[in-house]
């Protein structure tokens, strides 16, 4: 029973994962750039939710709705001010500044909330199910957690395969200058990405620290990393590639953590990454790109 | 031993049949032409000669060895070198420095006598200088060698990418689309350079080209591609007047 | 030829600048006119030089992003220490130094190596975050390392101290979290400066040889590298072993200088490469000299400006992007040609005003 309990946890990490992975697979698909500062987005969004609810008392759905406007609007103004100047540089260029907008967020919120680590409670009020005389107990967070997961997810492939801004992402990240000739508004389809990843970082953010409350300014930082690490490994781009991704990438940190070591769960994580890479580059589902000559 | 042996060469990307049943025989010291229409499939081929892409079907004989599916250093060293239809130059490095890389294979010393300055060091980079100078001057490129390369005119840095490629001291010069976006006396220039420095450097070589004034100026013998297959081979004067090629380049 | 002779001459420049300022800090310390503050600081300020220098190679040269760097001074820092504390009592000093320090050296350069092997064959996006991974795994492995040496040799946990079951008399090596106590102190001020400085004169004629020329050519234009017969992966893996045996160095460096050597994210972790990054595009990517020269400024300014230091982080992030739209972004690039503001115009300036002076 204890396996199972651990991989229900699991799965309802690597939900989380899976959410933030789509923000990175998302942005990296159309804009082809690293959003280093996703996970700190992700911290925000848990930040804005505890205040709303823990300071202000507001009811914990008004909390996480107000925390993906501003998740949104946020993601959206950095894209603007950091992100759009440098469309046309190198790669390098915006990735250190990607870094630096990461480092900034951190820092932010370090000066306005202190680096103590507050209290989150969690959005979901809810004791959860139990099997076999109490044996196995899943917790109401690690099922809303899954289900809210599973749920995005199909929306968003819905909504990417069947609407006309999904096409046009879709576009856009097949070819931006055939998509400009097409007349599609590139600069808005890639606003329109970073806003729905941002987003979902918001709610991405209040579920795991539901799952785990402790909240500082760093707490977006390693899932951050953690959940790029899952995009690749399901393949880069891939939407279905960010859930397999991410579930597989939550079963392996919380199984290693229960079976190997708390300490070196972490570590096993990278390494798997480093692992895929090597025997995959490409990820799970990912296609090769090659560059033209 | 012809110098250059393709026989059925075809690749397809995906569900696309880019190049097929293509052959080509070059002898040694000829200068050889492909033409065809845009998307013919030209490109391609030189990037499955110099080891870009890797040939669905096929094989590449240089000199009677077989060179399929080489890596493209390899190929490189087996004595395949090719210039860029969209110039692809060290950009941030000097003129004469582009040819000295063209020139690392010839010369050699390690890079611990690199890091300490051994004698060895100021031997090889003083005759790596010469010889790197003496290709430019072939050029008149000898007086902009300390030139950033990406400030070199359109013009000339062709001329560098070619002369980077005959550092490498190639049997086979690959030069693809060499005229591109140079005006009528400029690719006058030009062919005089061709004819230059296939005297100066024994060199055979193989050249995609849409202007037909620099075809039939200078190529002995032609291929033409349509759609990724031959569509004429031979003698520059009678693939010209084939009635195929004739009607692929001007219509029905 | 203009060009080499204008690179050695700022290198010159450079490492005489590096000496003068050493005698001046030396005259300062020796007569007791440095607060113990910025005494303490020199030799870290010398071994973050190194790895920034390290991290440029990687940056500025072979043109890949690498943000494990501080996981390469770690391995340098843990395995020398690891090795003068065990011989502390066996080798004397001077040699046991000497020997630490290739130790430290070599095992960063081969971590490097290893790391580069799979790494070097993606590029932009996935080094960076595997490059982050590693410095990770790093990390958390010597958290939980344990090691000590008694009369039957050496044993090795990774659970506990108990575990290990050794005598009494035993003595710990490795002990967890609480890293590595009691190196003995022999990174001297001498000793980093003269570090700093080899590894300047190795880098900078490591870029102005043969493989320093295939390294930026494979940089410049990869696929054009491999058609001029250029074997890219040797040459990539050359280029990122040298850049995380110099970080190695700078490990070597900072080990000998503390009492108490812990792996936390501050001082190894994601932070540190963070930090050294700022260094690297402060001081211009592929600049050597600025590099060093961000490295002394960033750690000695807000030293001495003590209210600062709360901001400092804050104010890193916003240089670090500043300095990128400033330095990449197509527009401002365009503005600043239409205003003469143009490096060249800047550096100019910087040099009137120290003639004017």
């Amino acid at each position: 029973m204890g396996f199972l309990t651990y991989l229900v946890n699991g799965l309802s990490l690597g939900s989380v994962y899976a959410l933030i992975a789509l923000g990175y697979t998302m942005v990296y698909g159309i804009a082809k750039m690293l959003n280093f500062a996703h996970g700190d987005v992700i911290m925000i969004g848990a930040y804005v939710v505890f205040m709303c609810m823990s300071n202000s008392g507001m009811p914990a759905v008004v909390s996480i709705v107000i925390s993906i406007v501003c998740c949104t609007a946020l993601g959206m103004i950095i894209e603007k001010i950091a992100y759009k100047p440098l469309r046309k540089a190198t790669n390098l260029a915006v990735l250190i500044t990607a870094i630096g907008v990461s480092y900034f967020l951190q820092n932010m919120a370090l000066m306005i909330f202190g680096s103590n680590p507050v209290s989150f409670t969690s959005v979901i009020n809810w004791e959860g199910l139990s099997f076999a005389d109490g044996a196995l107990k899943i917790t109401g967070n690690a099922i809303v957690t899954i289900i809210t997961c599973v749920v995005i997810m199909i929306v968003l492939m819905w909504f990417v395969k069947n609407t006309k801004p999904g096409q046009a992402m879709r576009a856009v990240s097949e070819d931006k200058d055939a998509a400009v000739l097409m007349g599609i508004n590139v600069n808005a389809t890639i606003s329109l990405t970073f806003a729905i990843g941002s987003g979902l970082a918001a709610i991405a953010g209040a579920l795991l620290c539901s799952s785990y409350p402790s909240l500082t300014p760093y707490t977006g930082s390693m899932p951050g990393i953690k959940a790029f690490t899952a995009a690749v490994f399901g393949g880069i781009g891939s939407i279905p590639g960010a859930l397999v991704g991410g579930l597989l990438l939550g079963i392996i940190e919380i199984l290693a953590r229960a079976y190997i070591s708390s300490q070196l769960a972490d570590a096993i994580v990278f390494a798997v990454l480093i692992i895929v890479l090597l025997v995959k580059p490409t990820g799970i589902l990912g296609k090769q790109i090659k560059e033209k000559v | 031993m012809s110098l250059l042996e393709v026989t059925n060469l075809g690749i397809s990307f995906g569900g696309l049949r880019a190049v097929d049943e293509f052959n080509l025989t070059i002898e040694q010291g000829e200068l050889y032409g492909l033409i065809g229409p845009n998307g013919a499939g030209k490109t391609t081929v030189f990037n499955m000669l110099t080891g870009i892409y890797q040939p669905t079907d096929g094989k590449i004989f240089l000199d009677g060895k077989d060179i399929t599916g080489k890596k493209t250093a390899e190929i490189n060293k087996a004595g395949i070198a090719r210039t860029f239809q969209n110039i692809r130059l060290f950009g941030d490095q000097s003129v004469l420095d582009n040819v000295k890389i063209g020139l690392h294979n010839s010369f050699d010393y390690g890079t611990a006598t690199g890091i300490f300055r051994l004698p060895k060091y100021f031997n090889v980079e003083k005759a790596m200088d010469e010889k790197a100078l003496e290709i430019l001057s072939v050029f008149g490129l000898d007086k902009e060698a300390d030139v950033l390369a990406s400030n070199l005119p359109y013009g000339k840095q062709r001329e560098l990418e070619i002369a980077r490629a005959l550092a490498t001291n190639p049997k086979l010069l690959l030069l693809d689309e060499p005229a591109a976006g140079m005006n009528p006396n400029e690719t006058k220039d030009l062919m005089n350079t061709i004819a230059l420095i296939r005297k100066e450097f024994g060199v055979t070589i193989l050249l995609i080209e849409h202007d037909m004034k620099l075809v039939s100026g200078i190529c002995e013998k032609l291929t033409v591609l349509n759609f990724g297959r031959v569509l004429s081979q031979g003698q520059t004067t009678d693939v010209l007047n084939d009635p195929e090629v004739i009607k692929a380049y001007l219509g029905e | 030829m203009k060009k080499l002779n204008k690179s050695t001459q700022k290198l010159i420049t450079t490492l005489a600048v590096i000496v003068v300022l050493y005698i001046v800090m030396s005259i300062m310390d020796g007569t007791g006119n440095l607060s113990s503050l910025m005494s303490g600081l020199l030799v870290p300020v010398c071994a973050y030089s190194l790895v920034a220098v390290g991290l440029n190679l990687c940056v500025g040269y072979l043109g890949e992003l690498s943000l494990g760097h501080a996981g390469f001074m770690c391995v340098g820092a843990f395995t020398s220490a690891f090795f003068s504390k065990l011989f502390q009592d066996s080798i004397p000093d001077v040699p046991r130094f000497i020997l630490a320090l290739v130790i430290g050296t070599l095992m960063a350069a081969l971590f490097g190596f290893l790391i580069a092997i799979p790494v070097l064959r993606l590029s932009g996006d996935y080094l960076a975050i595997v490059t982050l991974a590693f410095g990770e795994i790093i990390k958390n492995v010597i958290n939980v390392l344990y090691v000590g040496v008694d009369s039957n040799g050496l044993h090795f946990s990774i659970k506990d101290q108990m575990s290990l079951g050794m005598e009494p008399t035993g003595k710990m090596l490795v002990n967890g979290a609480q890293g590595i106590t009691g190196t003995p102190r022999q990174s001297t001020f001498t000793i980093a400066v003269l570090l700093l400085i080899i590894a300047l004169i190795v880098t900078h004629n490591f870029v102005n040889s043969r493989t320093g020329r295939a390294v930026k050519a494979i940089r410049d234009n990869q696929i054009a590298a491999e058609t001029v017969g250029l074997p890219v992966t040797k040459y990539k893996l050359v280029a990122f072993t040298i850049s995380a045996a110099i970080a190695g160095v700078g490990g070597v460096l900072y080990a000998h200088n503390i009492n108490s050597l812990t792996a936390t994210t501050n001082n190894f972790g994601y932070n540190m490469s963070i930090m050294i990054l700022v260094y690297v595009v402060l001081g211009g990517i592929g600049n050597f000299s600025g590099s060093v020269i961000a490295a002394v400024v960033l750690t000695m300014l807000p030293e001495m400006l003590r209210g600062l230091s709360t901001y400092r982080m804050l104010i890193y992030s916003i240089v670090l992007i500043v300095l990128m739209l400033f330095n990449w972004a197509p527009a401002i690039l365009k503005w600043r040609e239409e205003h003469g503001i143009t490096t060249a115009a800047i550096v100019g300036k910087f040099k009137k005003t120290k003639e004017v002076r």
